[in-house]
């Protein structure tokens, strides 16, 4: 459990700085009066759906610390064999890589109004993820083939549970795509788009890094970074 | 009093928030059941966690009849004993507890409290109840499934839960549930985006932080915890999901079943008990913060008398909602564990003892010298007070490895549990009903039958757990259907058992009347008026009771103080509304 462990401290620190600006010192009995006095403890100009998708992204990272918990305490197990890395996932984490860069072409181009370099960035990322998708369901394909089936060993059982759990997520996360690409093709919605480009590309260099994460957990050289945080908590 | 603007005479500028659009209904059924204002979902989930709710009472009924008489009901088998146990724990715990305080009272009282117009994601706020509405329906549809539901205990440890000789453990009984609890949990992770998003960004002019009502504070920290606490439910159900439909081993050893051995091997029952209990443990406490933040509201209310220590409560909040992710692995003492490792753990459980202490004497002292209303919440608020100090102590012990060890598998840790996070927590929401039914409905509950259902289940509920800590020390052991001729019982354990079943179906009856009064005083309670209690919170401050969509009118109120303006010396009151200008409050000083 050291890995959520860890996770959740820097959630806490994360937390404790936010309390940290909010007066928490004050004594509410003492004072009244509106609040152009202490200006900085209103709510924040920061829109709504960005704080959300920080909140969630903070329970999506929770979801995959805890299965990356769960691998290496299963991992200590004498039946545990590795799985060797398929150099498709190489290429796949290639494409991921561009899906994100076009995301942010399209945030940069909303952001200066040029709204083709939106749609083109916008329909880039979106194809580039399934490309993704398609990439992870051939690796899938390459592993039932060399016999690496999912209920045969526990490192298999994790690698397939973890990159379908991974794949999901992109799968919700392109659920938003089409509709913010649909957003792209309406100019009258045109004041929606660039929040909407922005939480898609929030999302998907937050899937990215997971997605690095994941492939270091699964290809076994996360393991130093393991035994250190278990040095801190110990 | 220190007014902190500048000019204190001078008008408030107009609020600068920018108006919500909100969603406006079109029709019956877009504005009564697929509903986006927080309202009528809050009422939608209250409605199902308490239906769910009386299907767990009348389980309980069931598992008492054959501790107090058994042998005398064929129909409750062993395996049925076990099923009514698991559905009896998992629906007061996760369906009833969690999606009422949080779906419930989250839903209705944080845009209220925070002077919001709505929850700031009205749609996945409606999908959230649906979702939740379907996992229930899929707790339920295991009654009706082939082999009836799992029986392997709320906590659902494997490798029982999936074997053979478990009550739904080879049929659809345990698959039902683990994706009930899937279900549950994604409906929940909506809601909870909602909440705590609300209470961040939705609050109205001059709401900062520390003026929030405590009850806003407590949900909002159960939310934050539940949202981190609830994923390792969802890992652990998924893991566990794939070693009984696919074959995996997760968590299944190698075993030999029947002389056959099973096709898994070399998987960790540890792992899930790691993982079940880093959601467990929060979990205590995702009930238990939004009752301590309520019950802090309904003593200052009915005691009209500021709340004591309201910094203190509020750290003591968020310590207690932080430390509870550092304490699990204590409901796992008796799971073989390095005894460093308890030890570090119950370090952790009973540093915990301590915020908790501070918000326990701060609510004494807020009782103090207060001009104490005994009205039905009041009395709720009052009895949960001891009964949380009474399970609060019996956890001291519990937290302590040398004692847990000899008393894990007794009926004392049912009785310490059912003390701390069922009897308590319980006691409040009747208490917040009994508060805020009359803005929900326009209406008071019945005052006689709200006295008569206080006193049954208050009393009854001390004669059926108390004794059961004596149960417990004389090693009476729990998980077991019946006692039979164990040479360490007197004949008096016998008949405190059966003694304890008669008071549990009194009390059960006390809720029937409960359940009563919700309903005859829907249309036939006393009008209550929109401030009944003559509180100072937002909620009380509405145009319309019940509130209507938008909450506030044409504009949002302005907050000028805190939430516990009660019996300040001098003023025209006894109670200061949170939006009540510096200025009217002067004028009213002066007229003193």
């Amino acid at each position: 459990m050291s890995i959520v462990l860890v996770f959740l401290a820097v959630v806490a620190a994360i937390a404790a700085w936010w309390l940290s600006q909010q007066r928490l010192m004050a004594k509410p009995w003492l004072e009244q009066g509106s609040t152009a006095a202490f200006p900085r403890t209103e709510s924040g100009s920061m829109p709504a759906a960005k704080i959300g998708l920080g909140v969630f992204l903070a329970v999506v990272g929770c979801l995959f610390a805890l299965f990356a918990s769960a691998y290496f305490m299963r991992m200590g197990f004498p039946d545990w064999r590795a799985l060797p890395v398929p150099p498709t996932l190489w290429l796949n984490t290639g494409i991921l890589v561009l899906s994100s860069v076009a995301l942010q072409c399209a945030v940069f181009a909303a952001r200066n109004g040029q709204f083709d370099m939106v749609r083109l960035g916008l329909v880039t990322g979106g194809l580039t993820a399934l490309a993704f998708l398609a990439g992870q369901l051939v690796v899938w394909r390459q592993l039932v083939a060399e016999g690496y089936f999912l209920s045969s060993n526990p490192a298999n059982s994790f690698f397939y549970l973890i990159t379908a759990m991974h794949g999901l997520h992109i799968l919700g996360g392109l659920v938003a795509l089409g509709r913010t690409t649909a957003i792209a093709w309406r100019p009258e919605q045109r004041d929606r788009l660039t929040l909407s480009v922005e939480l898609c590309a929030i999302y998907w260099h937050f899937l990215l890094l997971v997605w690095l994460a994941i492939f270091a957990v699964l290809a076994g050289w996360a393991a130093g970074f393991i035994e250190i945080c278990r040095q801190l908590l110990t | 009093m220190v007014d902190v603007t500048p000019d204190a005479a001078s008008p408030v500028p107009p609020a600068e928030v920018a108006e919500v659009e909100l969603y406006h209904p079109h029709s019956w059924w877009t504005k009564y059941v697929f509903s986006q204002d927080a309202k009528v979902i809050a009422i939608q989930y209250s409605a199902t966690a308490l239906g769910i709710g009386f299907v767990a009472l009348v389980l309980s009924w069931l598992i008492r009849l054959q501790l107090g008489f058994p042998g005398t009901f064929d129909f409750i088998t062993p395996e049925a004993y076990y099923q009514f146990i698991t559905m009896h724990g998992m629906i007061m715990v996760i369906y009833l507890l969690t999606a009422l305080f949080l779906g419930g009272f989250g839903n209705y009282l944080i845009p209220l409290m925070v002077g919001a117009r709505d929850m700031v994601f009205p749609y996945v706020n409606m999908l959230s109840y649906w979702i939740y509405l379907l996992a229930v329906l899929v707790l339920v549809s295991s009654f009706f499934a082939p082999g009836g539901p799992t029986g392997a205990g709320w906590t659902l440890y494997p490798p029982q839960a999936i074997m053979t000789g478990t009550p739904g453990g080879q049929d659809w009984g345990i698959v039902l549930m683990l994706s009930s609890l899937i279900l549950f949990v994604i409906g929940f992770t909506m809601g909870g985006l909602n909440y705590v998003v609300t209470v961040l960004q939705g609050r109205t002019r001059g709401m900062t932080l520390m003026r929030l009502p405590l009850t806003v504070w407590g949900i909002f920290t159960a939310t934050v915890m539940a949202l981190l606490a609830f994923p390792a439910l969802f890992v652990a159900c998924v893991m566990m999901l794939l070693d009984r439909v696919l074959g995996t081993s997760f968590f299944m050893p190698a075993i030999i079943e029947m002389g056959e051995q099973l096709q898994h091997g070399g998987g960790s029952p540890i792992l899930f008990q790691h993982l079940f209990w880093f959601f467990g443990h929060p979990e205590v406490y995702i009930v238990a913060l939004p009752a301590f933040g309520i019950v802090s509201d309904l003593i200052s209310t009915h005691a009209r008398k500021n709340i004591f220590g309201y910094r203190m409560m509020v750290w003591a909040i968020v310590v207690i909602g932080a430390l509870s992710f550092v304490v699990w692995a204590h409901h796992m003492y008796v799971s073989g564990m390095h005894p460093y490792f308890g030890f570090f753990f119950a370090t952790t459980t009973l540093i915990i003892a301590i915020p908790t202490a501070i918000k326990v004497y701060n609510w004494v002292l807020t009782l103090w010298r207060g001009d104490i209303h005994l009205t039905v919440p009041m009395l709720f608020a009052l009895a949960f007070i001891v009964t949380f100090v009474n399970g609060g102590l019996t956890g001291l012990f519990l937290g302590n490895v040398v004692v847990d060890v000899p008393l894990s598998d007794t009926m004392f840790v049912v009785a310490h549990f059912h003390m701390v996070m069922g009897v308590a927590p319980i006691i409040v929401i009747f208490g917040a009903i009994y508060h805020w039914y009359p803005k929900i409905t326009g209406r008071m509950l019945n005052e006689a039958m709200g006295q008569f259902h206080f006193w049954v289940t208050f009393l009854g509920a001390y004669l059926i757990f108390f004794p059961m800590h004596y149960l417990g020390l004389m090693g009476v052991p729990r998980r077991y259907n019946e006692l039979g001729d164990m040479a360490l019982l007197s004949e008096s354990a016998h008949q405190l058992n059966a003694f304890i079943s008669i008071m549990a179906f009194i009390v059960g009856f006390a809720q029937l009347v409960f359940l009563f009064n919700l309903i005859w005083s829907i249309r036939h309670g006393r009008e209550a008026g929109g401030n009944p209690w003559r509180a100072t919170t937002l909620e009380w401050q509405t145009p319309q009771t019940p509130p209507a969509h938008g909450n506030f009118g044409k504009e949002l109120p302005v907050v000028y103080r805190w939430a516990y303006d009660y019996s300040v010396p001098g003023a025209k009151e006894d109670f200061i509304p949170q939006n009540e200008p510096p200025s009217a409050y002067a004028a009213s000083r002066g007229a003193v």
